[in-house]
């Protein structure tokens, strides 16, 4: 199946040549958790503090699906 | 510990010794009560009657870390209700460590002149002096130009409190300015028209320079130092606020990128939840962008002295001078996403541009969203957006329609999609799409204001665990404490930016109660810290009933309760009883 992944501050650094936000299109077997698209793309697990598929949070146990969309973000903050 | 009043009618200043009910009040808790007990809920804010008074918190002048807050109150020019609004910068560690509670500028001056107060300390006597100088020449003139004059004049180790010309044609976007650790005109005390309400006095700077003065006293300094350092270390170990943590690598900026993918963003006058042009204008472009110009990576620094967060940033033009200082969140949101705006050089004309004329960024790009709504320009037109400003500035016609703000725009030219809660435009989160935060803005005594209770954290972050944003469950209660915290947290004079530290780190907020209870010789736990803070919104909220501010006004504009958000899809869905059950169950 087709995943669309974004990658932003700190995590860009495991994917040489990401940009903070610029998707990159994946293959992953159907069943894939959003564990599982961490291991392949080489990003820490621990370093993921807040996870999006479709725009909602989700857990990294998440099972993905054909077509979605994920964003994944170290620990951020601001105001 | 003094009150100083100035008072701009006769030019004069007292000294006075603080009402012992006062004892433990400072920063936000200072500022609103004295406007509470001293200003006619009824009166104009720019009238005689009007008080503007400026107070530190409780640790700041000390070495408790990122504690240089310094809080300003008066009745509001654009809400008409209360307003406090704090800044970070030197100013208020010079005010605190002159043991100065509170300084309270009161009357109106016979004539338009403006004048400035330069206030040291007097070894002699052992409390501070001020002087009154002629401010004239400095009238109807660019922020940036004028502040290297009054360091010229009054010499090293000062700190400087003004207004831009927003201010004196009395907008009620107009914030008060104090200087950054660069002596730039740049720290904004920026909601709510402030700065008109200094302006109507005719005192165009209070100058400080805290020289000899003796500092903060504490009743337990052991006490103080043990809390700080747990805060300390709770702030150094936290990875949002930790050196080359995101704050001080991306800036607050940062944030751009998360409220996007969470289809918070609010977007063209908050008409979507998503902007196609995010990822070139947040934290991460700004950093790269950086990089590129300069040729080096460069971490932010600090707002004021003392802070171990260092999240402003600045940025530069393709020739590698400074552009603009700071890129906050809420600014590139506000003239960037909101106005479908992607180019960060055009972001930081109109950042500076604001800076330059003394006006609120969140305000100002609130406001030109409604006028793009209103066809006044098409969004995303970066060139229509710098004239504006300029316009504002100017104080021309249509500069003087938008200087009135967001909800006066929007009677102007007759847009129903006016995103402003008792009269103040909304910040960068889509209510929609976080629940807690669309609480926070409807109930919060400022009108629509973000820091005032940051659900963020919980809903957005993940900090003080996770909560779904888009539920409405829960969400009162959860707004509720955050406002009576963040009210506590505002008077204490740290950064609000601690409590992403402190909510996850027990013994960080442990800390934070410490460096008080060392400083005043209290016996506060964490129980008081909801009863001070709550203490406080309840002054703030009898103060707008006073004023004709009630429970109607908790309420957000009708097109988010009807219009579904995208990409959810949802509509503001809080029930009213749900609101009111946030002042109802304080």
């Amino acid at each position: 199946m087709r995943i669309t992944l974004r990658v932003y501050a700190t995590l860009c650094r495991y994917i040489p040549g990401a940009s903070a936000g610029i998707p990159l299109s994946l293959e992953l077997p159907y069943g894939a958790t959003l564990a599982d698209l961490m291991k392949k793309m080489g990003i820490p697990g621990e370093e993921v503090k807040v996870a999006f598929v479709n725009g909602r949070a989700r857990d990294l146990n998440h099972v993905l699906e054909d077509g979605d969309e994920a964003g994944v973000f170290p620990p951020v903050g601001g105001g | 510990m003094w009150i100083l009043r100035i008072n701009m009618t006769d030019a004069t200043y007292r000294l006075e010794e603080p009402s012992p009910a006062y004892k433990n009040l400072a920063g936000r808790a200072m500022t609103s009560t004295l406007v509470s007990d001293e200003v006619p809920p009824l009166c104009h804010p720019l009238g005689p009657h009007n008080k503007l008074v400026f107070s530190a918190g409780i640790v700041t002048g000390t070495a408790a870390p990122t504690s240089s807050r310094i809080s300003v109150g008066a009745k509001s020019p654009l809400t008409g209700g209360i307003k406090e609004s704090n800044a970070g910068s030197s100013w208020g560690p010079a005010l605190a460590r002159m043991r100065i509670k509170a300084l309270v500028v009161e009357g109106l001056p016979k004539d338009k002149k403006m004048l400035g107060a330069f206030l040291t300390w007097d070894a002699a006597q052992d409390k501070p002096t001020l002087e009154f100088f002629d401010a004239s020449d400095y009238a109807g003139r660019d922020l940036y130009a004028i502040y290297p004059e009054v360091y010229e004049k009054f010499g090293k180790g000062i700190s400087v409190a003004s207004f831009g010309m927003a201010a004196e044609y009395g907008y009620g976007n107009a914030g008060v300015v104090f200087n950054d650790m660069n002596k730039r005109p740049s720290r904004y005390s920026g909601r709510g028209g402030l700065g008109s309400v200094m302006a109507s006095k005719g005192l165009k700077f209070i100058v400080l320079n805290p020289g000899g003065a003796p500092g903060v006293s504490m009743a337990d300094k052991a006490l103080f130092d043990e809390g700080r350092k747990k805060l300390l270390e709770a702030l150094q170990t936290h990875d949002i606020t930790k050196p080359k943590g995101a704050l001080n690598s991306f800036g607050t900026a940062v944030l751009i990128n998360i409220l996007n993918e969470a289809g918070g963003l609010p977007t063209r006058n908050f008409s979507s939840g998503r902007f196609e042009g995010a990822a070139s204008i947040a934290g991460e472009a700004i950093f790269e962008g950086v990089k590129e110009r300069l040729g080096k990576e460069v971490y932010n620094h600090g707002c004021s002295p003392g802070c171990t967060i260092q999240c402003s940033n600045t940025w530069y033009k393709p020739d590698g001078t400074e552009h603009a200082s700071c890129l906050e969140y809420e600014s590139v949101w506000a003239m960037g996403a909101n106005c479908g705006i992607d180019n960060l050089d055009k972001i930081a004309t109109m950042v500076h541009l604001c800076n330059s004329y003394g006006l609120d960024t969140i305000e100002t790009g609130a406001t030109i969203g409604v006028a793009m709504e209103g066809g006044l320009l098409p969004f995303g037109d970066s060139g229509g957006a710098i004239d504006l400003i300029h316009e504002i500035g100017r104080g021309s016609s249509i500069g003087r329609t938008l200087g009135g703000g967001t909800e006066f725009a929007g009677k102007a030219y007759g847009v129903v999609r006016v995103p402003a809660v008792k009269g103040q435009g909304m910040p960068a989160y889509e209510p929609r799409a976080v629940k807690g935060m669309g609480i926070t803005y409807a109930t919060s005594t400022m009108g629509a204001d973000h820091t005032s209770g940051y659900t963020i954290a919980p809903e957005i972050l993940g900090v003080m665990g996770k909560q779904d944003p888009l539920s409405p469950e829960g969400k009162a209660a959860l707004s509720r404490a955050f406002q009576a915290t963040t009210a506590f947290i505002d008077s204490t004079g740290h950064c609000l930016f601690i409590a992403f530290a402190i909510l996850d780190i027990a013994s960080g907020y442990q800390g934070l109660i410490d460096e008080c209870n060392g400083i005043l010789g209290t016996k506060w736990t964490a129980d008081d810290v909801y009863a001070y803070g709550a203490e406080i919104m309840k002054k703030e909220r009898a103060f707008n009933e006073a004023a004709g501010i009630g429970k109607a006004a908790d309420r957000l504009p009708e097109f988010m309760k009807t219009e579904p958000l995208p990409p959810h899809n949802q509509v503001f869905d809080i029930s009213d009883s749900d609101l009111d059950s946030v002042h109802g169950e304080m």
